[in-house]
């Protein structure tokens, strides 16, 4: 495929984030590439898999069958003594989608739109001149090659590695990063497979959980996630420990081996820079709680391609003209995102009696308001009965 | 001289690059398989202690 020598824009890396820019900027008239390092588009994954109806229906995508593994109805949530929330009404309800198919299908968008999209090309360096993110060095089957533009997006995930040759630091503290190792299994037994099951307690998963999001009747990503900064024992052994105690899972048989690092916080003020931008996991654009990141991907990919064509119109591409998109962004979700965050410090710094307290008092409405950065001031005041040190002030009160 | 590095063990490596994310000097990367770049790691234990899979440890 003929890579040409310039680009309006180049996005680096074809997740949810980079095929959301790409098709907004193509469909705002704006000469698009986007590279991505794998073989294959979507694969391999480095999630749990799930989206809410309400998110799909916030971001107006009306996905195909094909990309759907799971309806899901909602969650139990499962203190240290075993004790039990049902998480289940509307707000609850989504999906367990089949990443590598809706990957793809996010890609056909883009290209159906008038972005390229070239994989195996993976992107080694920053072209950078006279304070100026200019352009991307490529690795074309062994070959570098220089490919210029008006505007880098830096979509290539957690690793970030696009922002830090820019000199904008990611802020990647192992405090901020949960450390995740999932299995994707078959031939298991669940409770329910349409429920999502999550594990809590200390001794399960240190400062995290363990979750169980169904794929089919006998199938489902089980993983885990664990403070980074954890030194103790690997995410993996957890995991092992974990299903080796259940034997509905310890049964089945593990087809699909993911691990990865997941932003639980590190929000940033400014995502810009002279001729480049970041959008989704490479600026740690997720909800702290879930860890989910599609949809905030999806959002901010539309919103910096908006702030990407107004620097066309001004024929400016500085830091400055970009800044609208840290201001549309956190306008439409940093504040509610900042508020999931707090939730998270405090309920991570909760010792297992405390979850146990927790799970007596609230119900399932409780939690997933909590989940969205709703209703803090109920926590506050549970924090307070309980004499939980430290959670008002946490949550800022 | 101390060598500044880490060694992987490949077996037990997914390739997730979560040591790359929580690198605090850019001195790790995800080519064929993570390399460790010697002239800047400092040998801080923050990718050692956050692999999921326990796959890094200290070039002695």
């Amino acid at each position: 495929m003929e890579i040409k020598e310039s680009y309006d824009v180049i996005i680096v890396g074809a997740g949810p984030a980079g095929s959301s820019t790409a098709k907004t900027c193509a469909e705002l008239g704006l000469d698009v590439v986007v590279f991505d390092r794998n073989n294959e588009v979507g694969a391999p994954k480095r999630c749990g898999e799930g989206i809410s109806f309400n998110a799909l229906k916030r971001l107006d995508l009306d996905i195909p069958q094909k990309c759907i593994a799971q309806a899901i109805d909602g969650a139990y949530a499962y203190a240290p003594d075993g004790k039990e929330v049902k998480i289940q009404f509307e707000g609850t309800k989504g999906y367990v989608l089949e990443r590598k198919v809706f990957d793809k299908w996010l890609c056909y968008q883009a290209a159906k739109s008038g972005a390229k999209i070239i994989s195996k090309t993976p992107v080694t360096d920053l072209i950078l001149e006279d304070g100026f993110v200019k352009g991307v060095v490529i690795d074309v089957h062994g070959q570098e090659k220089k490919v210029y533009s008006k505007i880098v997006v830096a979509a290539d995930g957690v690793e970030s590695m696009i922002m830090r040759k820019a000199g904008i630091r990611t802020n990647k503290s192992p405090t901020l990063v949960d450390s995740g190792y999932q299995y994707e299994m078959a031939g298991i037994d669940m409770r329910d497979p349409h429920m999502i099951e999550l594990f809590f307690g200390n001794k399960i998963a240190s400062r995290g959980y363990v979750w169980v999001f169904p794929k089919g009747e006998h199938e489902a990503n089980v993983g885990i996630g664990i403070s980074g900064a954890h030194k103790e024992k690997k995410a993996k052994e957890y995991l092992d420990d974990f299903i080796a105690s259940h034997p509905g899972l310890a049964k089945g048989s593990i087809i699909e081996v993911n691990a990865g690092s997941i932003p639980v916080g590190g929000l940033m003020e400014d995502m810009v820079g002279n001729g480049i931008i970041g959008v989704g996991d490479a600026v740690n654009q997720v909800n702290a709680i879930h860890g989910g990141g599609i949809p905030e991907a999806i959002t901010a990919g539309k919103l910096a391609a908006q702030s990407i064509k107004l620097c066309f119109d001004m024929n400016n591409f500085s830091k400055q003209v970009l800044s609208e998109y840290n201001k549309q962004w956190w306008e439409l979700r940093g504040k509610h995102l900042k508020n999931v965050e707090k939730v998270r410090e405090t309920v991570e710094n909760m010792t297992d009696d405390n979850l146990n307290d927790l799970a007596d008092v609230l119900n399932g409405e409780d939690l997933s308001d909590f989940a969205h950065g709703k209703n803090i001031m109920k926590l506050v005041k549970i924090a307070a009965k309980y004499k939980l040190k430290g959670v008002a002030r946490k949550l800022g009160f | 001289m101390m060598i500044m590095s880490v060694l992987v063990n490949n077996s037990k490596c997914v390739k997730c690059a979560g040591c790359v994310s929580v690198c605090p000097k850019d001195a790790l990367a995800l080519k064929s398989e993570i390399v460790c770049d010697e002239k800047k790691c400092i040998n801080c234990e923050i990718c050692i202690t956050f692999c999921p899979a326990g796959a890094l440890r200290i070039k002695k």
